[in-house]
């Protein structure tokens, strides 16, 4: 039996008088593809947010890799585990968020040379595979502004990459895309799902999610409603409320 | 509605001669006024060759005005960047003592200050009870108390500059540097300030050409022989005050003429920033 890359423990959020989330607790094995889904304001982007810490969980404990923090009060360890977290976990965001300033294959090796102490050399050559990886070795040394959207959130994925995480999240990576860009980044993240990364997926991308995931997870008022095989889920949910938004998103 | 505005300016032009272009019409009246301020010279039969003698030794008073202006604006960059980082900081010690460094700064006069550094401070020196060890703390050269009032100064000023540019990098950015591991002090000096220049340089270079001018404050306490002091002890001594400061007037003009196409410059290259990438190969 595998341990679980990541364990998500009755996890709560609550901003103010809204609660968010309230218990959710997931379990992502490796090479596991889980595609969460649900309205918008469900909280599925808030969990994901919360698993590195960009959001701070009011309660509940989240382990990554063996990494293990409870949370809902600080403690002296508490910065180190967090970066350690967010190094084992890559994110990718809807609004790609490269650095404007830096190019292509600056953006790829920023983090392993400044975090991890790399060597630019050693940084640099994996940087050349992955951009190979997702398809734009000829953008090494472009700005941002000049790629199209899609360009700019396959670059966002190599750059999450280079810090050779051992999980992905990916937030609604394709919502700020216009719709024939969508599937470039789609056809990286499921050449990634066949490599065997484990990855979280924030997606309403039906198509997507029954080709690749393992599991999908219906968000619904801060809690996980159901749970499944994207087959069934999407031809059989359970609840009226799953079936509701299938209806209206397929 | 356009035609019938240019219809109308149509009308009175044919019994008119040809109107001048909005350019020569600003470019003349730009030359009228020198001309009359020459004529005003000349009327009042002021004495360009006592004038012609003493610019050499006026215009070498630039000297002291720009040492005060680079030292001044040496100082003020790491007091605005460290004041805007205190103002954006989470403890409140930190923000509370950029904001009293902004507010007193900003809230008392230039001229007050000047004088509190380079005549307050040495009092205190010389109260019983203060230990000699503080004295060269207390007591400065008077260039040293400029540049120290100058920086200071507008270190507080410019301290909202930094902190706008450091607010106007989209939070997206400071997530991103975070969801990769980078530390806060990281993400700030990797990430944020990079991008930030962009938007900080227009405004300090115009804050830099304001203390040009305000340096001469600083001549005001009398021993430091920028332009204006020199012009002014001069005008005084020989009884010629507008020739003196009308040289000290031209040379500030002049200074500030070739500061503001430098900082054009740089604004059009900050401005162009990415954009001109794009020009290369699109």
């Amino acid at each position: 039996m595998t341990a679980d890359l990541i364990r998500v423990e009755n996890l709560e959020k609550h901003f103010g008088e809204l609660k968010v989330l309230k218990d959710v607790s997931l379990n992502v094995k490796p090479k596991e593809v889980v595609v969460i889904f649900g309205r918008s304001g469900s909280g599925k982007s808030t969990l994901l947010r919360c698993i590195n810490f960009l959001e701070e969980p009011t309660g509940g404990c989240i382990e990554v890799d063996g990494t293990r923090m409870e949370c809902g009060y600080a403690d002296r360890a508490r910065k180190a585990n967090v970066r350690e977290i967010r190094m084992k976990a890559g994110m990718v965001f809807q609004e790609f968020n490269l650095f404007p300033h830096l190019t292509v294959m600056e953006n790829l090796i920023e983090a392993p040379v400044t975090v991890k102490g790399e060597s630019k050399k050693e940084a640099t050559e994996r940087g050349k595979e992955l951009l190979d990886k997702v398809g734009l070795s000829e953008k090494a040394e472009q700005y941002p502004i000049r790629l199209s959207g899609g360009q700019k959130q396959r670059v966002a994925i190599a750059r999450a990459l280079n810090m050779r995480p051992k999980i992905m999240l990916f937030d609604e990576p394709t919502s700020a895309l216009d719709p024939e860009l969508i599937g470039e980044v789609l056809t990286v993240m499921k050449k990634l799902a066949e490599e065997g990364m484990t990855m979280m997926v924030v997606s309403h991308e039906m198509g997507f999610a029954r080709e690749v995931a393992d599991r999908m997870c219906f968000f619904d008022d801060g809690v996980i409603l159901e749970e499944g095989p994207p087959d069934t889920m999407i031809k059989s949910p359970r609840h009226e409320r799953t079936r509701r938004f299938l209806e209206a998103v397929l | 509605m356009a035609e019938a505005a240019v219809g109308g300016v149509r009308k009175t032009d044919t019994a008119r001669p040809p109107r001048l272009s909005f350019t020569s019409k600003k470019y003349l009246t730009y030359g009228v006024i020198v001309i009359m301020g020459i004529l005003v010279v000349l009327v009042f039969q002021f004495d360009l060759s006592f004038m012609r003698e003493w610019l050499p030794y006026i215009a070498r008073g630039t000297w002291f005005t720009l040492i005060l202006c680079f030292g001044g604006i040496a100082l003020a960059i790491p007091l605005a960047l460290l004041g805007a980082l205190g103002r954006l900081s989470r403890s409140g010690v930190l923000n509370g003592i950029a904001n009293f460094y902004t507010s007193f700064f900003r809230g008392t006069p230039l001229l007050v200050q000047i004088y509190f550094i380079y005549f307050a401070f040495p009092q205190l020196a010389f109260k019983p009870g203060v230990p000699d060890f503080l004295e060269p703390f207390l007591v400065y050269d008077v260039i040293f108390a400029g540049i120290l009032a100058l920086g200071l100064n507008y270190g507080a000023y410019m301290t909202e500059i930094f902190r706008g540019g450091i607010q106007s990098i989209g939070h997206g950015q400071v997530e991103a540097a975070h969801a990769l591991g980078m530390s806060a002090g990281q993400t700030m000096r990797r990430v944020v300030l990079p991008q930030a220049v962009r938007v900080i340089i227009p405004p300090t270079g115009n804050d830099f050409i304001a203390m040009l001018k305000d340096s001469s404050l600083v001549g005001v306490v009398g021993t430091v022989q920028e332009l204006f002091n020199r012009a002014q002890v001069v005008g005084k001594a020989e009884s010629r005050a507008f020739e003196t400061l009308a040289i000290a007037a031209l040379i500030y003009w002049f200074l500030t003429g070739v500061f503001s196409f430098f900082q054009g410059k740089l604004e059009k290259r900050y401005a162009r920033g990415h954009v001109r990438e794009e020009a290369h190969d699109g």
